[in-house]
């Protein structure tokens, strides 16, 4: 409890901070606001889809600290919700979820409560960095610059890394299960350029001026691809040196505490449909939980396995959207039905990689579960398989 | 033994029900009002609010009904 009333006016001030560095973002115009009818109407099915990948998305963040964001944003745009609303009204829905889901894992000790802070001021200026980035691109190369500037980003982004933490993740099962520092961490830790921070939850002592950057590229990419974690959450773990059970939960500090200043925002300029976000909600409540208990149960690189198969299939996913923009600028003549088709696929991959990530976590969770029942429970089974046997 | 304790131990049914009726509560006055809700929580400015507060309360009533359920169901954290 003191902890918490400690840590109380620290996160304060970072949401202070938050808000400040983000507010040039909206002065700027640099996010587009939609100015025509915001509001689709709601049918049994349309509130289905939305509570069912609630549901998953939640599931899929409070284990590894991130995702569902890129299902449930074009999933509502795909039902009609103009993209600033679709947007806004997620990222209302991301901060409760991740507040709720940090709150669980800050109570299995899994949460650095000031790395979090940390990556979460610092990726709040990435974002500022990213925005100025886009800006330029759309100057020079238009919108459909632009957007080919975001779908290579992101599947180089996930290929590269996704890969990277997918390998690493075999390779610890290879060896027995036992996740050890990263050997890039490592070194960085041992150099010394002040100001050095000192992680407790995290154990772990790095400077400041490796630390910064990881939040840097986490809002940079925020910005970019909107699904920072998927750099956060391999940054804290492979440069600073975090395990894979306290980067993921952090990373979830951090969602909540730049969810919580973008909604702010979102909300000044009407965009939250409030309606969205809370069947969002309804669903993303109940799996956020779920998946955060699960990091109780399983070995520590399924975290790993989860993160990296999302990243990879969602690198497919991305794929299948460059014709579209590659054919804007002129360097490619696909022809326009194979391009919606294309379109259509990259969707559907999306789902299917959210809904792989789910069906991992609760697979190992479950199983897991059912192999640490209590003692006497498991006597009683293994009497009763032994006389079945005579 | 361990049997023993697990049986002692209260599963939270009141709380389920309580908190499972103000978060139905909750809901029916959002989507009965739905046309003046989504339009007022979405006037911007300083009714910004609306929506913030909104989620916070959800987040508070509806996210501890769900962690109760799952103690009700028996779905717990492993202790260390």
């Amino acid at each position: 409890m003191s902890r918490v009333k400690k840590s109380l006016p620290v996160v304060i001030v970072a949401i202070a901070l938050l808000f400040l560095l983000a507010e040039p973002v909206f002065a700027a115009g640099a996010i587009e606001v939609f100015k025509g009818n915001r509001f689709i109407e709601l049918t049994l099915v349309n509130t289905l889809f939305l509570f069912v990948v609630g549901f998953i998305g939640g599931l899929v963040s409070g284990f590894i600290g991130s995702g569902g964001a890129f299902v449930l944003t074009p999933g509502m745009m795909s039902l009609g919700v103009p993209g600033a609303v679709a947007v806004a009204s997620n990222m209302a829905h991301k901060f409760p979820k991740a507040m709720i889901g940090s709150y669980k894992r800050y109570k299995y000790g899994q949460v650095d409560l000031k790395l979090g802070l940390v990556m979460a001021v610092s990726a709040t200026v990435g974002v500022q960095l990213g925005i100025k980035l886009q800006q330029y691109i759309s100057h020079m190369w238009g919108a459909a610059g632009s957007n080919l500037y975001v779908s290579f980003s992101f599947v180089l982004v996930l290929i590269t890394v996704g890969g990277y933490v997918f390998y690493d993740a075999w390779k610890i099962k290879k060896t027995g299960g036992v996740e050890g520092t990263a050997s890039l961490a490592q070194r960085l830790q041992k150099i010394n350029i002040p100001p050095m921070m000192h992680f407790k939850t995290a154990n772990l002592t790095i400077s400041m001026w490796f630390t910064v950057p990881v939040g840097l590229a986490t809002g940079l990419l925020a910005a970019t691809i909107a699904v920072g974690g998927f750099i956060g959450v391999p940054g804290m773990m492979y440069v600073i040196g975090a395990s894979s059970l306290v980067a993921s939960a952090t990373e979830l500090v951090v969602a909540f505490l730049m969810g919580l200043t973008g909604s702010i925002q979102w909300g000044m300029v009407g965009m939250i449909d409030i309606r969205l976000t809370l069947i969002i909600l309804a669903g993303s409540l109940f799996g956020v939980q779920l998946g955060a208990l699960g990091t109780t149960y399983v070995k520590e690189h399924m975290i790993k396995v989860v993160m990296g198969s999302i990243m990879l299939v969602v690198a497919i996913s991305r794929g299948f959207a460059i014709p579209e923009y590659t054919n804007q600028l002129g360097l490619t003549s696909v022809a326009d039905q194979s391009v919606q088709l294309m379109s259509n696929i990259s969707f559907v991959i999306m789902v299917f990689a959210l809904g792989m990530g789910a069906i991992i976590i609760l697979t190992s969770m479950f199983k897991e579960m059912r192999n640490k029942k209590p003692a006497a429970e498991v006597g009683a089974g293994e009497l009763e398989k032994a006389v079945n046997q005579r | 033994m361990a049997k023993k304790q697990i049986k002692s131990r209260k599963k939270p049914y009141l709380k389920v029900i309580i908190l499972g009726l103000i978060s139905i509560a909750l809901y029916v006055a959002i989507f009965t009002n739905e046309v003046y809700v989504r339009e007022t929580w979405a006037l911007g400015g300083v009714y910004a609010a609306l929506p913030i507060i909104t989620v916070f309360i959800f987040s508070f009533i509806y996210g501890s009904f769900a962690n109760y359920v799952f103690v009700l169901l028996g779905i717990e954290a492993k202790k260390k």
